[in-house]
């Protein structure tokens, strides 16, 4: 069982994507140590709160420091089966770590992300090593089937739980690669394609099958599964990057910012032409002030993140930004892209007009990417599915069941794009329904791991 | 600057700190540069007929990170000649006439004693310091803390050491025995000019769990060690007041056990010791921590307005007395400073869990019982949030608050504090009158 050889794919160490080291290398032992060591084990902790999976944090630090890997490994994966990942890839300023008493303290606050990415890490080995899993399989195996359409962190998560209680749990997957946006777009100073993979695997071991290469809704159609299937979980992501409807944007110098990114970090034939200078990057998110940072670590001199209104109104965060102009990106505040001026298929510049002033200046530059967000494709499956008027599937709050019974959703195309923890909790949730509706109760934590001890008032 | 030099049964001391009989002390090359360093003075690493070490021989213990918070060691007494010992004493007291050397020692016969006191005498010792305290080794062969937990052979060993010795002869006892006042009284009766305690505690540092040999291993196998550092110095400080107060034990007192900062130096001299030792602390980061035990006790009795050493000496011994004189009626309570809690939980799960439940946050009441398991029992009170300052705003949700009518003053909270002065503890309101224990007794009203 298991299409396991399709997701070892031979990745070539030429990608660009190699050229990167992490920003936040695996602690060692010792840095483990003395890390964990300076948590002082909050009582119900504000860290807690602030993580979308609810991990009990002050429980996994400790165990890391009294040596027990594999118990720490335990509280993180229980809570969030992708705990490896997250651990490498959450904006714990704004989530686990920005919520540390140390910040009140005004000192700098536990680092949470690389305890658990440590954790997480050296269980992974020590299973490897011993052969012995951290969550064996259930015994009770059901005949029941769930699909999940789309390979990426929802899925994922929601099959791992699925799996683990006995349920035949089968991805499918259009890409040739799975692990969604983990593989195809986060930063590569925070995890690579090899890393993404790795934990895909961990994930399948499990029990989960995997189908690459296979589209819902054009080599499947969603209507097949609901039939063939107990529930079906959709974790399909979002589209396409949008265009921005500019004159003489038709040039292979013209980029989408999650094309760009996906050739760096997959693509062994890519590389930056010689005499790339500038770059203009159009937009203010998260996606935007990736790639700039990306083409200046790259070597890229001059790049430059071109945002309709101020720094502060950045919808991106303002921890990556700092970062970013760390490495020379600058910010030009308050401009509006008009026109791309070209000389064939070479650009001479971007027209860019200013939102204070009305101003209308050149830009001279190389290249322009554009990420301004990309495109709800849910729609594309199926219509049967409901949809918000921005594209989102509507899902219930708590169980993330759509209209329709049979199927669940969640990750980005709930959300309109959040983070790798929110889909890792919307696929639990989802799967802890799916259990309890198939008349399974869960076998590891079906609420937050920690219990708050704030009894409701029963009579 | 304060007078720090002290004056302990005529010999004088330019300060109080002496590096304690132990690896410190072991040559005149390292308490050369112990003095140098600025110690006032050194009891000499054991001497005795040269033994043969084990190896390993020490073990710690190290919490949250910290390490060596406590430390034990099966090291016996100096494993070098004694005629090279000699020499080198004769050449310390020679090169610095105005720090203290006293001598440690520990042999077996009486013509032993004798012996190795005048060899030590002729070498130019301030004084000697008779070891009836190690708790490993030699006490198998009859030495050590063999002798300090039997006081009639301690008492008679030290009248022969004040029979052959024209210098002052101190004792270190053993913390090893039920109640210390029966070798100090020994000591004293003895003839002994002052005592030195404690010696290091009988112990095991811990057990390899990969091996399941304790630790520390001498290849499969261990013995019990002595325990010191900074761990042992509440055991040695209670030692040092029970004979401080013991108005029999009338001999001066050189306090030794788990001092490593001035605070506790200043903790033992206020609890009567005149000079103070110090091992394990200068086993860990060397003799330089003499130079902030100096500055900061001279600036703590500068503050203070005390103008000698000799003004805190035994200071803090009235304060120390039965339980039974106790003031039953004096109460204090919690006050938590709403602007310093960081909001870590640690002093509602401790009262919780470990003390009154008076602790509250504001999700609700602390209920003393969690989610499922209710046992039956309601909130003892129900308490609302403080209101704050400003009126009608409930204070901040992540401070928890003290039912003051429920807390009995008990320290816990305080105590898990991670945050420095959020957690007081202040006097109530309504205290009466003292009564203690003795007093009701006394009225027959128990
Ligand atoms: C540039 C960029 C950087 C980011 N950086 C971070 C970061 O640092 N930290 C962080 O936490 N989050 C980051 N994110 C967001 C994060 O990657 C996503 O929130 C997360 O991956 C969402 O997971 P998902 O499973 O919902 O969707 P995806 O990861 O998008 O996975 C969806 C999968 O479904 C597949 N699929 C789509 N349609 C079909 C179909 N019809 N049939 C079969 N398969 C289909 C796709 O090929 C894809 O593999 C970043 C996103 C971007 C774009
Ligand atoms: C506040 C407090 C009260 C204690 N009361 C008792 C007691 O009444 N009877 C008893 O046998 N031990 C009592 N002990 C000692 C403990 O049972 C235990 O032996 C001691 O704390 C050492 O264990 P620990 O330091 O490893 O926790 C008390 C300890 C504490 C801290
Ligand atoms: S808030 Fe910080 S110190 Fe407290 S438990 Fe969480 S990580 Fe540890
Ligand atoms: S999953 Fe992310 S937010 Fe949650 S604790 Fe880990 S690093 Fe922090
Ligand atoms: S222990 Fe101190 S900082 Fe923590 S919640 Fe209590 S009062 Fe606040």
């Amino acid at each position: 069982m298991g299409n396991k050889t399709s997701s070892k794919p031979l990745l070539s160490p030429k990608r660009l994507e190699r050229q990167f080291s992490d920003y936040k290398p695996l602690y060692s032992e010792a840095e483990a140590l003395i890390e964990a060591n300076r948590c002082i084990n909050c009582y119900d902790a504000p860290c807690i709160s602030a993580c979308p999976t609810g991990i009990d944090i002050p429980a996994f630090i400790k165990k890391i420091s009294t040596g027990n890997i594999i118990g720490s490994a335990k509280v993180i994966f229980e809570a969030n089966m992708l705990g490896y990942s997250t651990g490498r890839v959450c904006p714990v300023e704004e989530l686990c770590v920005g919520a540390c008493v140390y910040n009140d303290l005004n000192s700098s606050p536990i680092q949470i992300g690389r305890l658990q990415h440590y954790a997480a890490k050296k269980a992974m080995e020590i299973e490897e090593n011993t052969g012995k899993k951290l969550f064996p399989r259930s015994k009770r195996k059901s005949d029941k089937k769930v699909a999940l359409i789309g390979a990426g962190p929802a899925s994922l998560a929601c099959a791992a739980y699925l799996a683990l209680d006995g349920i035949e749990a089968v991805i499918f997957e259009k890409d040739t690669l799975p692990g969604g946006l983990n593989t195809t777009a986060v930063a590569p100073y925070k995890i690579q394609t090899e890393a993404s993979i790795e934990e895909v695997n961990w994930i399948l071991q499990h029990g989960v099958e995997l189908k690459t290469g296979v589209e819902i809704g054009k080599d499947i159609a969603l209507e097949k599964l609901i039939d063939e299937y107990e529930a079906v979980f959709i974790g399909i992501g979002l589209g396409m990057g949008k265009r921005l409807e500019l004159k003489g944007n038709d040039s292979a110098a013209v980029w989408r910012a999650t094309d760009l990114i996906r050739k760096i970090k997959n693509d062994p034939d890519f590389s930056l032409p010689d005499e790339l200078n500038t770059v203009l990057i159009i937009g203010g998110g998260n996606t935007a002030i990736d790639i700039s940072r990306e083409l200046a670590m790259l070597g890229v001199k001059d790049v430059r993140l071109l945002y309709r209104r101020s720094r502060k109104e950045m919808p991106g965060y303002e921890h990556e930004m700092v970062e970013a102009s760390r490495y020379g990106v600058r910010l030009v505040e308050h401009v509006t892209p008009l026109e791309i001026i070209r000389n064939g298929e070479q650009i001479k510049a971007l027209k860019v007009k200013s939102t204070i002033s009305n101003d209308i200046f050149d830009l001279p530059c190389d290249w322009v990417v554009e990420a301004v967000g990309q495109l709800k494709h849910v729609s594309k499956i199926s219509p049967e599915i409901e949809v918000d008027d921005q594209g989102r599937v509507i899902v219930d709050a708590k169980t993330r069941r759509t209209s329709n019974p049979k199927v669940y959703a969640g990750g980005d195309c709930i959300n309109g794009g959040k983070e790798v923890v929110n889909a890792a909790q919307d696929g639990r949730e989802a799967a802890f329904d799916i259990l309890r509706n198939l008349g399974i109760s869960p076998s590891l934590h079906g609420e937050k791991y920690f219990k708050s001890f704030v009894s409701e008032n029963k009579n | 600057m304060a007078d720090l030099s002290v004056n302990i049964c005529g010999i004088k001391s330019p300060n109080p700190f002496w590096l304690a009989s132990a690896p410190p002390t072991n040559t005149g090359e390292q308490v050369m540069r112990g003095f140098d360093a600025g110690w006032g003075g050194a009891v000499w690493k054991t001497l005795g007929e040269p033994i043969v070490n084990v190896n390993s021989r020490f073990g710690a213990i190290d919490y949250s990170g910290t390490k060596v918070i406590g430390f034990n060691n099966i090291e016996l007494i100096t494993d070098r000649p004694l005629a090279s010992n000699f020499k080198e004493i004769y050449e310390v007291k020679k090169r610095y006439p105005h720090n203290v050397v006293i001598v440690s020692l520990m042999v077996e016969t009486k013509d032993e004693w004798q012996e190795i006191i005048k060899r030590s005498v002729d070498a130019g010792a301030d004084g000697l310091e008779l070891n009836f305290g190690c708790p490993h080794g030699m006490c198998e062969r009859g030495m050590g803390s063999a002798v300090g937990e039997e006081p009639k052979v301690l008492q008679e060993i030290t009248s022969w050491a004040k029979e052959f010795s024209n210098v002052p002869v101190f004792v270190k006892l053993s913390p090893n025995v039920t109640d210390i006042r029966d070798p100090g009284m020994a000591a004293v009766m003895g003839g002994c000019d002052g005592i030195s305690l404690i010696n290091t505690i009988k112990s095991i540092i811990g057990v390899d769990l990969d091996t399941l040999v304790p630790k520390p291993s001498v290849g499969k196998e261990s013995t019990n060690g002595g325990y010191c550092g900074p761990a042992v110095k509440p055991i040695a400080l209670h030692l040092l007041a029970v004979l401080g107060k013991d108005p029999k034990i009338n001999v001066p007192i050189s306090g030794i056990g788990g001092i490593s900062t001035w605070q506790d130096a200043a903790e033992f001299i206020a609890l009567g010791a005149t000079t103070i030792q110090v091992c394990t602390a200068v086993m860990h980061y060397g003799y330089r921590i003499v130079e902030d035990l100096i500055d900061g006790l001279n600036n703590y009795l500068n503050n203070k307005g005390l103008k000698s050493v000799s003004e805190l000496t035994g200071q803090a011994i009235p304060g120390f007395v039965d339980w039974g004189e106790l003031d039953l009626n004096y109460d204090i309570i919690a006050k938590i400073d709403g602007d310093k809690c960081i909001g870590c939980g640690l002093c509602y799960v401790a009262c919780l869990d470990g003390a009154h439940q008076c602790i509250h946050t504001q999700k609700g009441p602390c209920h003393g019982w969690h989610g499922e398991a209710d046992h039956g029992f309601g909130p003892r009170t129900e308490v609302m949030p403080p209101l704050h300052h400003d009126g009608g705003v409930p204070a901040m949700s992540h401070v928890p608050f003290v039912d003051e009518e429920e807390c009995i003053g008990c320290n816990l909270c305080m105590l898990v504090c991670p945050v420095p002065d959020c957690i007081t503890m202040v006097e109530a309101s309504h205290s009466e009158s003292k009564k203690s224990w003795k007093d009701h007794v006394a009225k027959g009203s128990a």
